[in-house]
């Protein structure tokens, strides 16, 4: 009675009705629809607005000995970097104090003869104290000071009529990211830990509820095959995450005014191929762990966690140690964030994009291999 | 010893429907690996209902898995409708509709959608579809609630629907993995009458498993399966044939049942005594009546009649052949010398425990409807209904461990409302799944529950070493609870809840799942303590369990059907064409006459 034609047309009823099934399930579960769509809005607000690595408006105590014109063009320096909220101590105790209760990061001292000693051939002293307790902020400060000072020296020079007497001279230009906006940069990875989030960790929890209900014993019985059953999760959650993707990109373009320089078909397929590699993780795991608390956990330790941390979204891989600057390899949110960041600020650069998304095709390839090698149609 | 399974063949041309030759399947890792099935053989006739019927942990589900061709057994051959089940499974679930023990009902999915999905998984053809859904729902009764969400169904329905998505394309053969259990007697009676339909109209062979042994009478061959082993096979009455001329209803006025089964149980060559209405059920070894009046002194008017044998009896008679040598009397012991004659005798006692219309609701949904009853000091009171009646609610606000929604509820004198703690400290608790830890040994989780407790030295040894005693734990007293039997882990569970001797013991479920024998041995744990005293109370979904209780309360939806004494309840349901109703045509018809008062919608 079944022809070679019938099953195959059996088997696209069976799709139909297992895509359906889990559209269906979507709509009426409200976590897979806020994991989908209020996570990535939630997340990008957060670190949209929130989370800033730009060191803006520092408090910093300027403690000024024996104020008159010559400290005040200085300390005026201070004054009008947005880099700086200065507030002024006349005595170096009361500034030391100030750094102690953390209500100022940073102290810069004139003596009290500042304005004597310029004029003399070994210069002025002006001693700088900086809160070391967070490095990265500590050094952004010290060099923000030194910038204040030397731009305040050169404008002295210029009004002097001479111009400032030094043998080599750099002239930075900032490319990609011209204004330096964090922002920029931390928005096109956000996209990538949203996309991890979606893929890995949704499919791993619906796939552990079929087990847990019982829902997949009852499947298994049917003609329907593991492929039917793997393809039919995948399809879904693979719309679903895109449309997390679509949601992201319009949010970082339109709210946030992140550039996007590279175009929308690289950016659709290096999503396509990251999500894929995401969902079969979240397969993965869930195959093997058949319980939607175990399978959320894993989920988040293997997949969320490191491409959190390890992925170069926030903290650069370059300057990691060695070993693992090579661990991170096998977190396949590293490539995705190179491409992203790509994409967004420097547009279509092949030698970029190309290798990172032969590596996203084999993480890929590998995982869905494990996922078909594990999942039986059995029930040990 | 049991009668070979073809007698007559219906279809003698046609290949058995299910042959399964020296299967045997272990589960875990090696050293801890447990046999869940051992060498087991057995054939299936076409057009009959097979029964496979044995405890939890017999290996029933492993067995309809493997035939599903969802186990791999580790040896063996299974061939189902002619091919082989580990090889060919693809092919064979094509071929069969397989209803798991817990249906994957899509919960968030309604009726329609989730038979859409089976029909879609089938590969049943659109132009057929409407037709079979329309049978379907006839013969289900679901019509009605066809846009209903799944979740939404009361068990006996879920129960229905999964069985109509296993029959959306109708399969020659069909197996179903206890489709009954824990569904209310009104569910059980319909799936029962849409099995045999099945059957009957459209020439399907079903295999069933349960654990109800009244059901193994209604098939029309049973395969019994008991730790893993084949016991027997044959139709019931080949069975039931054994036991003819050794069953015998004793009745002995002025005296409590539970003291006559008692002392029944105790004496020589008895297999089994069980109390059954009005009257204590006995079967014996040999033909001949027992000398029951040299067992019952101070009897004044004893009456032994020959009674019809059941499938039960035999069951019992087997399992108790299979334990002899050495463990046969375990069990069969009478009553630790507590049963004092005084609690022979029937009398008035105080209460104990009131409960006036008290009402529990989650959201919007009320799990108990106001319900008022009393227990007295010294009974075994009964809570009788199917899963979702309200008795697991109505059980933990009696322990305090959920408050009442309105109502009053005193425990020995105490309102819950005020003296939550100190009530506790009178009562034990036995919970469903045995609050057991299970890599600890009993002796340490006995050591455990005393200090929870607050028992200390002397007196902490002392009730360890005694209940130990009591429960006849003591040979496993280092063994970890993980590895104890079902039975004895209730056991276990029972002793932990005694620790600290409370007046009134709550058992939630007791006897689910565990064999007939651990049941009537608990049983008769529970008459030792109802003898000492103790105020015991239970709930089940055995109906005939609920003969061992002094009274008993009906549920139904939260609300309370019927209270009284067994016999009451009973006698209350007989009409001129049932004169002798069992609890469960009491339960049925009290369920009827309620749906007629519309007190379900």
């Amino acid at each position: 009675m079944k022809g070679e034609g019938s099953s195959r047309g059996g088997a696209a009823m069976r799709m139909r009705g297992l895509v359906r099934k889990e559209f269906l399930q979507v709509m009426r579960d409200p976590s897979s629809i806020a994991i989908a769509f209020l996570m990535p809005v939630v997340l990008l607000v957060l670190f949209g607005y929130g989370v800033s690595l730009d060191a803006e408006h520092v408090p910093i105590a300027l403690v000024v000995e024996h104020p008159d014109a010559g400290t005040a063009s200085f300390t005026g320096a201070f004054r009008q970097s947005r880099y700086f909220s200065p507030v002024g101590f006349s005595t170096m105790r009361a500034a030391e104090d100030a750094m102690r209760r953390g209500l100022v990061d940073g102290i810069v001292r004139l003596r009290e003869d500042f304005v004597r000693r310029m004029g003399e051939p070994g210069g002025a002293p002006v001693q700088v104290i900086v809160n070391g307790i967070d490095a990265n902020n500590a050094r952004l400060i010290s060099g923000y000071v030194e910038g204040v000072w030397s731009t305040w020296l050169r404008h002295k020079a210029d009004a002097g009529g001479s111009s400032l007497d030094i043998p080599v001279q750099v002239e930075p230009r900032i490319w990609f990211n011209s204004e330096l906006r964090s922002r920029n940069f931390l928005v096109p990875g956000l996209i990538a830990v949203i996309m991890t989030l979606i893929g890995a960790l949704l499919t791993a929890l619906v796939m552990a509820r079929e087990w847990e209900r019982g829902t997949m014993e009852a499947l298994m019985v049917t003609p329907v095959t593991m492929k039917e059953i793997l393809l039919g999760k995948l399809i879904p959650y693979f719309i679903l995450g895109m449309g997390g993707m679509v949601l992201s990109v319009i949010m970082a373009v339109r709210q946030f005014g992140v550039p996007l320089r590279g175009s929308l078909p690289v950016l659709f397929i290096a999503s396509s191929l990251f999500l894929l590699v995401a969902l079969g993780m979240g397969l993965l795991i869930s195959t093997l762990a058949k319980n939607q608390f175990v399978a959320g956990q894993i989920a988040i330790i293997v997949t969320f966690l490191p491409a959190f941390i390890l992925s170069g979204f926030i903290f650069d891989i370059g300057s990691m140690p060695p070993p693992i600057q090579v661990f991170t390899h096998v977190i396949a949110a590293r490539y995705f964030v190179s491409i992203l960041q790509t994409v967004f600020l420097a547009g279509n650069v092949w030698q970029v994009i190309l290798p990172n998304a032969l590596a996203l095709l084999i993480m890929a390839a590998f995982f869905f291999g494990m996922v078909r090698r594990k999942s039986r149609k059995r029930l040990e | 010893m049991a009668p070979a399974s073809s007698k007559e063949h219906p279809f003698p041309g046609e290949e058995r429907v299910i042959a399964v030759r020296e299967v045997s399947k272990s589960f875990g890792p090696g050293g801890r690996s447990v046999a869940a099935l051992t060498r087991v053989s057995m054939e299936m006739r076409p057009g009959v209902v097979t029964g496979l019927v044995g405890p939890d942990g017999a290996g029933k589900t492993t067995l309809m898995r493997i035939l599903a061709g969802l186990v791999i057994p580790d040896s063996g051959e299974v061939t189902v409708l002619g091919m082989d089940a580990t090889r060919q499974s693809l092919k064979v679930q094509a071929s069969i509709g397989y209803m798991p023990q817990r249906f994957g009902l899509y919960e968030d999915l309604t009726v329609q959608e989730n038979m859409d999905l089976y029909a879609d998984l089938q590969g049943v053809p659109e132009e057929l579809r409407q037709e079979r859904y329309r049978e379907l729902m006839h013969m289900t009764g679901l019509g009605p609630f066809t846009s209903r969400l799944a979740r939404r169904l009361s068990g006996g329905m879920k129960q229905k629907l999964g069985l109509a998505c296993t029959l959306i394309r109708p399969p020659r053969l069909l197996l179903l993995d206890e489709p009954t259990v824990g569904v209310d007697p009104v569910s059980r009676r319909e799936l029962w009458a849409i099995v045999a339909r099945l059957v009957q109209e459209e020439g399907m062979t079903v295999l069933l498993s349960t654990a109800y042994l009244d059901e193994a009478e209604q098939c029309g061959e049973v395969v019994i399966l008991h730790e893993g082993q084949v016991l027997g096979s044959g139709p019931p009455g080949s069975f039931t044939n054994q036991i003819k001329g050794r069953a015998f209803a004793v009745r002995a006025a002025g005296m409590k049942k539970r003291y006559i089964q008692e002392r029944l149980a105790g004496a020589p060559d008895v297999i089994d005594a069980v109390i059954q209405g009005d009257h204590v059920r006995l079967v014996t070894g040999t033909a001949a009546p027992p000398d029951v009046r040299t067992l019952l002194p101070g009897a004044e008017d004893v009456s032994v009649q020959p009674a019809p044998p059941r499938f039960e009896d035999c069951f019992i008679a087997m399992l108790r052949e299979r334990g002899a040598g050495g463990k046969a009397d375990e069990g069969m012991k009478g009553p630790s010398g507590v049963a004092a004659p005084d609690f022979a005798k029937e009398g008035n006692w105080e209460h104990i425990i009131e409960v006036r219309d008290v009402k529990r609701s989650f959201g919007d949904f009320y799990a108990v409807k106001g319900i008022t009853f009393n227990v007295r000091k010294g009974e075994v009171f009964g809570l009788l209904g199917a899963n979702g009646a309200g008795k697991s609610t109505t059980f933990r606000m009696l322990c305090g461990l959920l408050p009442a929604g309105s109502g009053r509820l005193l425990v020995d004198g105490m309102d819950l409302r005020h003296a939550a703690a100190a009530a506790r400290a009178r009562i034990g608790y036995m919970s469903q799944k045995f609050s057991l830890y299970g890599n600890l040994s009993v002796r340490q989780n006995l050591d455990f529950f005393s200090s929870a407790y607050g028992l200390t030295g002397q007196r902490r040894a002392e009730r360890i070493s005694s209940v130990l005693g009591q429960f006849e734990l003591s040979g496993f007293a280092d063994t970890r609870s993980l590895d104890l039997s079902l039975g004895y882990k209730q056991r276990l569970a029972m002793a932990c809840a005694l620790m600290h001797e409370p007046g009134i013991l709550f058992l939630d479920e007791p006897t689910s799942g565990v064999d007939p024998l651990a049941r009537r041995e608990f049983w008769r744990h529970i008459n030792d303590l109802a003898g000492q005293g103790i105020t015991v109370l239970v709930t089940t979904h055995f109906m005939e369990e609920s003969e061992y209780c002094d009274r008993l309360a009906i549920m139904s939806a939260g609300r309370i059907l019927a209270l009284g004494s067994p016999e009451d309840i009973k006698a209350r349901a007989a009409t001129a064409e049932t004169p002798a109703p069992s609890m469960e045509d009491a339960f049925i018809s009290l369920i009827m006459a309620d749906e007629q008062a519309g007190g379900i919608t």
